[in-house]
């Protein structure tokens, strides 16, 4: 393993995975009927003690 | 028998520290296993007392597990009167330097274990405390593992306890954040693997089927600072009886190691850990669902993904190789961005209740501690592009970056998470008074402005004066010069920093009076009682 | 749906929740830090610098004990100011026998990559024993008891071993003479040619004043006047050196 290596990697198909990973994280928090699913989680603190 | 094994394995460590204390290789360390050997025996001592050979009761299940987060909440306060009280005599030692005793209350003795005290004995039990009481209520899960919690706790104060005197005694890594020496690293392994597994199981055994947001972020700050510390400390015993080592590292990769993860104590530690406490204490304390919990989703990864990338901005324009520190600067400047979706996020949970921050001073402190979060994580990013860091390195300005920091963002979210969980703990209706916890607030945060702004002051007119010319091409001022101008600002500074210290004295005393029961017979706070209402 | 339902099987899953924010936090600090080991130009290539002599390390030790890294950088910066105020800019080659570095955070006092030679050892004495006799200015506590403090180290052998562990190339040679070498290099009477073969550049006699005893004050002049000696700028290639 040698660093040009890595970097190749790190800017080219590294960098495509990260940032599909995120986009899907956005993507997923924001997909339709992710609301309802959020807002019973956001819910879980106020249930009881 | 109560505690049968505790007292049995306590009793066989105190007489390996005395056999330890016997054989040491050097003078520090041995002196310092004179002092555990007196912590042991001494504890070993207590629990002998307290035995009984009755039956033990059983427990029940379904009940939440709330003696350690009792203690932890008592220690957290206690270590953070400490822990500042070391701060002010050290900001006064930079002011009146004939403040220094030689040698174990110098400045180089007396600063680790003021950042240590204040970051993880005061942070550290905060953590550890609200962890335990948000992940029990929000998986409606007792802890697991049965009197983990307990060891988890004890060994935690154990460490700081080892930490501290080491650092009085000159045993030091001299690794900013993670000066303790190789064994107190040993032990903080064990502690915080027992922490993991007692934090991860309460999440596996939950009944509620979703993990809510608040232990994400305290999951990801357990890991990421068990990976950290192991990394970090690494390093090679001159002597297994002795307690110097060296590090595994050196030099240029040495300095890497270390603001990976000195930046990533603070990533994780200072800011995951207690975003933890804002996404369930906000809510709480305000009786509303978290803004957008959707936000608090990429708020996480995005936070924990930028934040690993940072710790290079430490290190500009020294030896690290230019490549490391552009990386470091460009992350840096994007983690401007999901800090203030997060502060975005807390401060909208108060939509429809903003009445809440005139009426009800935990939530005045709640919303001052993220508003601080958000200052100082604008100020972060500026501060890590080049040109300005040229100007603030090795200054002061990055003392006070840190204080506003810790003392607004950690601090006051610590105190508002406090306030709000002690009447609980306790089964008291409320607080003790409500005029104190008014007081505590304004005293916190004007120390915090005076604090801020003299460090602001004397840290760009320090950088300015290092690189002033005169038109003949002289530095016009020697250095001894720069340091005789900061003296009234180090005057300032250290006001401000007693400022904040009283105001934890008052909450000491105000969380000491809940505990005992009293309640203080004082006018409420305006508006504060919706069931009184003046005649119309 | 497919990486949606993904995600809420994280949401409910602490083991994947676990093991997704490691991969995610390990993923930086690998990238930035890995390189460092293998890259050949991390470190310059420069003539000069040795491991520390035992004594020297024993005042390194000093150093790290007492605190003066939380007040005093060893690293000079590429900026006019610094250059002209400090010397020459710290190269990484500089620390490379550096376990841990010391290369500091904040300049309350001034850089010290390059202290060595610019005072006497009298000069040190006198600061370290009283600073504000010296620099009225001056903020440093005293350390007036490192020259009542003899140096009473059994074997100081081992700390040279656990630093050729780590990878400091201290030669069998060095670890064999730790302990005679630690006692000569601050004593007046002594033959230290056979110390100077070993440490080129070591400076040797008596550095507190008090040629009866090794004390610590000895041990931490000696290493406080050594500091940014060893490298020799004048074969050192700017240009080959940028990194």
């Amino acid at each position: 393993m040698d660093y040009n290596l890595m970097r190749e990697f790190a800017d080219s198909w590294g960098l495509l995975v990260m940032a599909l990973f995120f986009i899907g994280c956005i993507g997923f928090a924001f997909r339709p009927g992710g609301r309802t699913h959020a807002d019973r989680a956001a819910q879980i603190p106020l249930e009881d003690d | 028998m109560r505690f049968g094994t505790e007292i049995v394995l306590l009793g066989l460590f105190a007489f390996a520290a005395l056999v330890a204390a016997g054989f040491g290789a050097d003078e520090p360390f041995r002196q310092h296993m004179w002092v555990l050997f007196f912590v042991l025996a001494g504890f070993t001592a207590i629990l002998l007392r307290n035995t009984d050979f009755k039956p033990v009761a059983a427990i029940d299940p379904s009940a939440y597990m709330d003696g350690p987060i009792r203690y932890g909440a008592i220690a957290t306060v206690f270590w953070g009167v400490v822990g500042m009280l070391v701060g002010v005599i050290i900001a006064l030692q930079l002011a009146y330097p004939d403040l220094d005793i030689q040698p174990w209350f110098n400045f180089g003795r007396l600063r680790p274990l003021h950042t240590s005290g204040v970051v993880f004995a005061f942070g550290g039990n905060a953590l550890l405390c609200t962890s335990m009481y948000v992940v029990q209520r929000t998986c409606r899960a007792r802890l697991f593992g049965g009197n983990l919690g307990w060891f988890v706790f004890w060994g935690y104060q154990l460490f700081i306890v080892m930490a501290a005197t080491g650092y009085l005694l000159g045993i030091t890594e001299s690794r900013e954040y993670a000066e303790p020496e190789w064994y107190v690293d040993l032990w903080l392994t064990i502690v915080w693997v027992a922490y993991l597994i007692l934090f991860l199981g309460t999440i596996l055994k939950r009944k509620e089927p979703h993990i809510y947001v608040a232990n994400w972020f305290y999951l990801s700050f357990i890991v990421t600072i068990a990976m950290l510390h192991v990394v970090n400390n690494l390093s090679m015993p001159a002597s297994f009886l002795g307690s110097k080592s060296y590090s595994a590292f050196s030099g240029v990769q040495d300095a890497l190691t270390q603001w990976w993860y000195g930046h990533n104590a603070v990533g994780f530690f200072l800011t995951a850990g207690f975003l933890g406490m804002m996404y369930y204490f906000v809510p709480k304390q305000v009786n509303r669902p978290v803004y957008s919990y959707r936000l608090s989703i990429i708020h996480f990864w995005a936070l924990i993904f930028l934040y690993i990338w940072a710790g290079p901005h430490h290190l500009h324009y020294t030896a690290l190789p230019d490549w490391a520190q552009t990386l470091g600067m460009v992350f840096s400047v994007m983690l401007w961005m999901p800090s203030w979706g997060g502060m975005i996020n807390g401060l909208m949970t108060l939509s429809g209740a903003w009445d809440k921050i005139r009426t009800d001073p935990i939530v005045r402190m709640m919303v001052a501690a993220i508003a601080f979060y958000g200052m100082s994580t604008f100020e972060g990013p500026m501060m890590s592009i080049k040109a300005v860091n040229s100007l603030s390195h090795y200054t002061d300005w990055t003392v006070g970056h840190v204080h506003s920091g810790a003392l607004g963002w950690v601090g006051l979210i610590s105190f508002g998470a406090i306030y709000y969980m002690v009447p609980k703990l306790w089964n008291r209706q409320r607080l003790y008074s409500l005029r104190l916890v008014t007081w505590h607030f304004w005293l916190a945060t004007l120390g915090i402005v005076v604090y801020a702004a003299v460090m602001w002051v004397s840290g760009i007119m320090q950088g300015l004066m290092w690189r002033e010319y005169d038109e003949q091409g002289f530095l016009v001022y020697s250095f001894a010069e720069t340091v005789a101008a900061m003296h009234p600002y180090y005057v300032m500074r250290a006001a401000g920093g007693a400022m904040y210290l009283a105001g934890a004295l008052i909450m000491a005393w105000n969380v000491t009076m809940t505990i005992l029961g009293y309640q203080r017979e004082e006018q409420p706070l305006p508006g504060s009682k919706p069931a009184f209402q003046p005649a119309e | 749906m497919g990486l949606m339902d993904k995600h809420a099987l994280i949401e409910r899953n602490a083991t994947l929740l676990l093991v997704g924010s490691l991969l995610v936090v390990t993923v930086g600090g690998i990238v930035e830090i890995a390189p460092l080991f293998y890259l050949d130009n991390t470190i310059e290539k420069v003539d000069g610098m040795r491991p520390y002599s035992p004594l020297e390390l024993v005042g390194r030790n000093i150093y790290v004990r007492e605190g003066c890294y939380l007040c005093h950088s060893q690293m000079i910066r590429p900026f006019r100011d610094e250059v002209e105020r400090y010397g020459h800019y710290s190269l990484a080659a500089e620390s490379m026998y550096d376990h841990p570095f010391q290369w500091g955070s904040k300049r309350t006092g001034p850089d010290l990559a390059r202290v060595g030679d610019r005072y006497s050892n009298a000069w040190h004495v006198q600061h370290l024993d009283d600073p504000r006799s010296v620099v009225p200015e001056s903020i440093m506590p005293s350390y007036a008891f490192l020259k009542d403090t003899p140096i009473e180290i059994k074997d100081f052998s081992t700390h040279l071993i656990a630093n050729r562990r780590v990878g400091v190339p201290y030669s069998d040679d060095m670890i064999a003479n730790a302990n005679a070498d630690l006692m000569a290099q601050a004593d007046p009477n002594a033959d230290t040619s056979a110390l100077e073969a070993r440490y080129p550049k070591a400076k040797v006699g008596d550095f507190d004043g008090n040629p009866q005893q090794v004390t610590e004050m000895d041990a931490l002049v000696a290493y406080l006047q050594m500091l940014g000696t060893l490298v020799d700028f004048k074969t050192y290639d700017e240009a080959a050196g940028y990194r």
